[in-house]
């Protein structure tokens, strides 16, 4: 039956185990690293086509830093900015892509990724009237932050917590996008 | 001697959620909708059939104590292949289900079946034991994510049929206790029938 537990039985198992579990890891990751960069290329481009208006340009890719943090945007021309603008969620950090026109206004919002709860915050990748709230959106003219904060956006139901982090993630977009359009005028 | 009762042990006599009650973490969490629980089960199930074939093969040569980490250690190499998989080939299952799917590793259903049958059994057994008890496990996390998505949100399988909000409590974790106990309850009260 088992072989017997001598040290030496146990360190050679146990090397063997982790040598060959590696190896299979390995080669998974080698297999997968392909269309998991893919997947997530379709999802950034297919991202930014929601959030902006239509365009036909590349989108540039590009990097700022704003109050101690780092953003990546894609500037596409003629159309606006795509930013990336992570912030802490309910459950680990929540991405969101905010495509802010060239005009000063929100277009449109979608998640990138997030680990909020299945069923309640995770909602605010489908809630169609949680997400409309943003389409459009004249930050000039709306406060950015749910009603509970005194803000004019009306929360998920029960996840008061994500919609406050999404808010959050828009209004420091739009934060990015004054530093970047304002940078660019400088230039000028 | 036919061996199909392998397969109908692991979803009735050994039902993981509402027989043995393992496995409860996902059970709970997942559960929020039919197509999580399904995706859930499903995810459960690609890992058991694996770790058990496999570890139906090395038990006879591993040193009875350091048993417990070669399978922990067999159990996350098919988590992990199955997380760069599901990265790779369903990202949108992937995003929902999230942590839950390392979580695996740690679930006793998995080890529990790797420890309690797959070191004393055939591989072919160990095998047919897994998709058993995985189907087993699966088809009671979707009947869970069914019962909890209409009442919790009016749908089914993402097909919304009442309109409305549907009773939220059945989306948090309340309502994953009560479906769970009273389906255990007909459940149990259908074996003793039997």
């Amino acid at each position: 039956m088992a072989a017997a537990s001598t040290l030496k039985n146990m360190a050679l198992c146990l090397t063997a185990v982790c040598l060959v579990c590696s190896a299979v890891v390995g080669v998974a990751y080698a297999f997968t690293a392909a269309p998991i960069a893919e997947a997530a290329r379709a999802k950034t481009t297919a991202s930014i086509a929601r959030v902006l208006p239509e365009f036909t340009s590349e989108p540039e890719q590009g990097s700022v830093q704003v109050d101690g943090t780092d953003y990546s945007y894609y500037k596409v021309d003629g159309a606006g900015y795509a930013i990336v603008s992570p912030v802490s969620g309910f459950g680990g950090i929540l991405t969101l892509m905010v495509g802010i026109a060239s005009d000063g206004t929100v277009h449109n919002t979608a998640v990138l990724s997030h680990s909020e709860t299945p069923g309640l915050g995770a909602k605010c990748t489908t809630d169609e009237q949680f997400m409309s709230q943003f389409r459009g959106l004249d930050p000039s003219v709306k406060t950015l932050a749910v009603k509970k904060d005194g803000g004019d956006l009306d929360a998920i139901t029960a996840s008061t917590i994500t919609s406050r982090a999404y808010a959050l993630a828009v209004s420091n977009a739009v934060n990015v996008f004054k530093q970047l359009t304002q940078g660019g005028q400088d230039h000028e | 001697m036919s061996k199909w009762h392998f397969i109908t042990d692991g979803f009735v006599k050994n039902n993981p959620t509402f027989v043995l009650v393992l496995g409860m973490c996902p059970t709970l969490a997942t559960t929020t909708s039919a197509l999580n629980g399904l995706e859930m089960g499903l995810a459960t199930m690609f890992v058991l059939v694996l770790s058990n074939i496999v570890i139906s093969l090395v038990a006879p040569m591993v040193p009875d104590k350091v048993r417990i980490p070669v399978y922990i250690t067999v159990i996350a190499t098919f988590v992990t292949v199955l997380q760069l998989l599901m990265q790779a080939f369903t990202p949108a299952a992937y995003e929902t289900l999230g942590l839950f799917i390392p979580l695996i590793v740690v679930n006793c259903i998995v080890l529990g079946r790797a420890e309690g049958f797959a070191n004393k059994h055939s591989v072919g057994e160990s095998a047919l034991d897994g998709i058993g008890v995985g189907i087993g496990f699966t088809v009671s996390l979707t009947v869970i994510g069914i019962v909890r998505e209409i009442l919790g949100s009016g749908s089914l399988f993402g097909w919304k049929f009442i309109p409305g909000d549907g009773i939220l409590a059945f989306v948090m974790a309340p309502g994953a206790f009560l479906v769970l106990g009273y389906l255990m309850v007909l459940f149990n009260k259908y074996l003793a029938k039997k």
